[in-house]
């Protein structure tokens, strides 16, 4: 939880409830309704996915839905662009190998 | 995906939505043009795939320069608030979360939203869908910690989240020195931008700021590998000659833990090839963009477009752009109308003088070349 601004001269960033949350089957918390691609950088994760050929670690890019480089599983569903999907009590994350297990 | 089917049964079962005006996109022109149109009387929606209307307003902390009408002096942040409101005021529809996924037979839309697919219909579109940010191709592109300057700017601004610690910056346009200023005032630490161009790309004003805090701008350099495991842990930067080719025996090693990237924006004009409208390139205005007359409005009648998908430029042309937009879309449904005509008047001089700097001149060249095209 170390990675979220606590003061900032301008903004002022309003957050809702601290949630617990698995990615990799480890319990971690964030705040419920942040994109999910936020939750998890603050706790320091950067690494999403991993390519289809070459398994390289892969990102973020865009943070704004476009660009589908932060594809993850989340709670059994392949291909949920992170960076738009909004973050629930309970929910299960997992880095997506290439396109994911077919579901 | 388990909703596959659900979507499909919703899809086909749903009620077909129909109105005067529906606007894609609630970023500043989008916003303006559904204001204005609902203002004339038009019965208007706006879809947005955002939780908050503003579109790019909403990360923006820094003050606008320029005249009053223009919010000079007022931070993105704050005009995104103000044009919310006044939506709120005119209440009209508006629909959070909503992707609009295709433009189909008949003028219809097909929008995505939690999961459901509904149909629209309307009688004019406006069509405010913005940019999206370039990427540039170097050795390790694609190792996380390589972000658009955007995305950066998103992730801190609005979610409070900043994914590193010490940042370079490619490209010194506009947004390449925003959003490391940005950055400073979040306490994250900005190594460098690494401009390859021999002069700084966007406003002085911008420039300077960034210069008096202390952060180099390079000049004449690129950026030629990403490098690290996992994750970004530094940027392998080359001097360039005339030709823009790199010099070797130039490079220079600089830790960082992010990589920005800010070389420019692309319009997203996907659903105006659907529609049917004829699209140009055009470099000066970022590359394809739809075709368009003075009064914002494409090959096809009904259908307009503004801000950043029209031309990239910025949030105070975009306004006026949607200003135009939304008053012309009116007229093709209603006839010509002494207010509508003077509201488009009144933006299009706005326009002239925003772009007699000397520093839109791109935008003037661009403009002119789409008046040309055939």
């Amino acid at each position: 939880m170390d990675g979220y601004l606590k003061e900032h001269p301008i903004l002022e960033f309003k957050r809702g409830k601290k949630v617990k949350f698995f990615f990799e089957n480890r319990e971690i918390e964030g705040y419920e309704g942040l994109p999910v691609a936020a939750a998890l950088h603050a706790a320091g994760i950067k690494v999403l996915s991993f390519s289809e050929r070459y398994n390289r670690p892969r990102g973020f890019f865009c943070a704004v839905g476009k660009c589908s480089s932060c594809l993850m599983e989340v709670d059994g569903r392949s291909n949920v662009m992170v960076c738009m999907e909004l973050l629930k009590p309970g929910m299960k994350v997992r880095r997506q190998k290439g396109k994911g297990q077919k579901q | 995906m388990t909703n596959d089917k659900e979507q499909v049964l919703n899809f086909e079962t749903s009620k077909l939505q129909t109105l005067d005006i529906c606007v894609i996109g609630g970023g500043p022109a989008g916003l303006e043009a559904g204001i204005i149109a609902r203002r004339l009387g038009a019965k208007v929606m706006i879809i947005d795939d955002n939780p908050v209307l503003g579109g790019q307003l909403i990360k923006q902390t820094h003050k606008f320069f320029g005249s009053k009408a223009h919010y000079c002096g007022v931070r993105g942040v704050d005009i995104a608030g103000i044009l919310s409101k006044e939506i709120k005021d005119l209440g009209f529809d508006v629909l959070h979360n909503a992707t609009v996924v295709g433009y189909y037979d008949d003028d219809i839309i097909g929008v995505l939203q939690h999961d459901k697919l509904l149909s629209v219909k309307a009688r004019a579109y406006i069509f405010a869908t913005g940019a999206s940010e370039n990427m540039l191709a170097f050795d390790n592109a694609d190792l996380p910690g390589v972000y658009g300057a955007g995305a950066v700017q998103t992730m801190m601004n609005v979610y409070g989240v900043v994914p590193g610690k010490r940042a370079v910056v490619i490209g010194s346009g506009n947004i390449g020195l925003i959003v490391p200023y940005q950055l400073l005032q979040a306490g994250v630490e900005v190594a460098a931008i690494i401009e390859i161009m021999d002069k700084v790309g966007g406003y002085y004003v911008h420039a300077a700021k960034i210069k008096r805090a202390g952060v180099p701008i390079i000049l004449k350099h690129t950026i030629i590998q990403a490098q690290g495991r996992d994750c970004v842990e530094a940027a392998l930067i080359s001097k360039v000659d005339g030709k823009y080719e790199c010099l070797p025996g130039t490079e220079k090693t600089i830790e960082c833990d992010m990589i920005l990237i800010a070389i420019g924006l692309s319009p997203l004009c996907e659903l105006l090839y659907q529609a049917g409208c004829r699209i140009d390139y055009i470099p000066e205005l970022g590359g394809h963009v739809p075709f368009h007359n003075e009064d914002m409005m494409t090959t096809k009648k009904n259908i307009f477009v503004c801000g950043d998908l029209a031309c990239i430029e910025e949030a105070s042309t975009a306004m006026l752009e949607g200003k135009i937009a939304g008053a012309k879309a009116h007229e093709v449904l209603y006839g010509e109308t002494k207010q509508g005509k003077e509201i488009a008047q009144q933006a299009k001089r706005e326009l002239v003088v925003i772009r007699s700097s000397p520093f839109e001149q791109r935008i003037l060249i661009g403009k002119e070349k789409l008046k040309a095209s055939k």
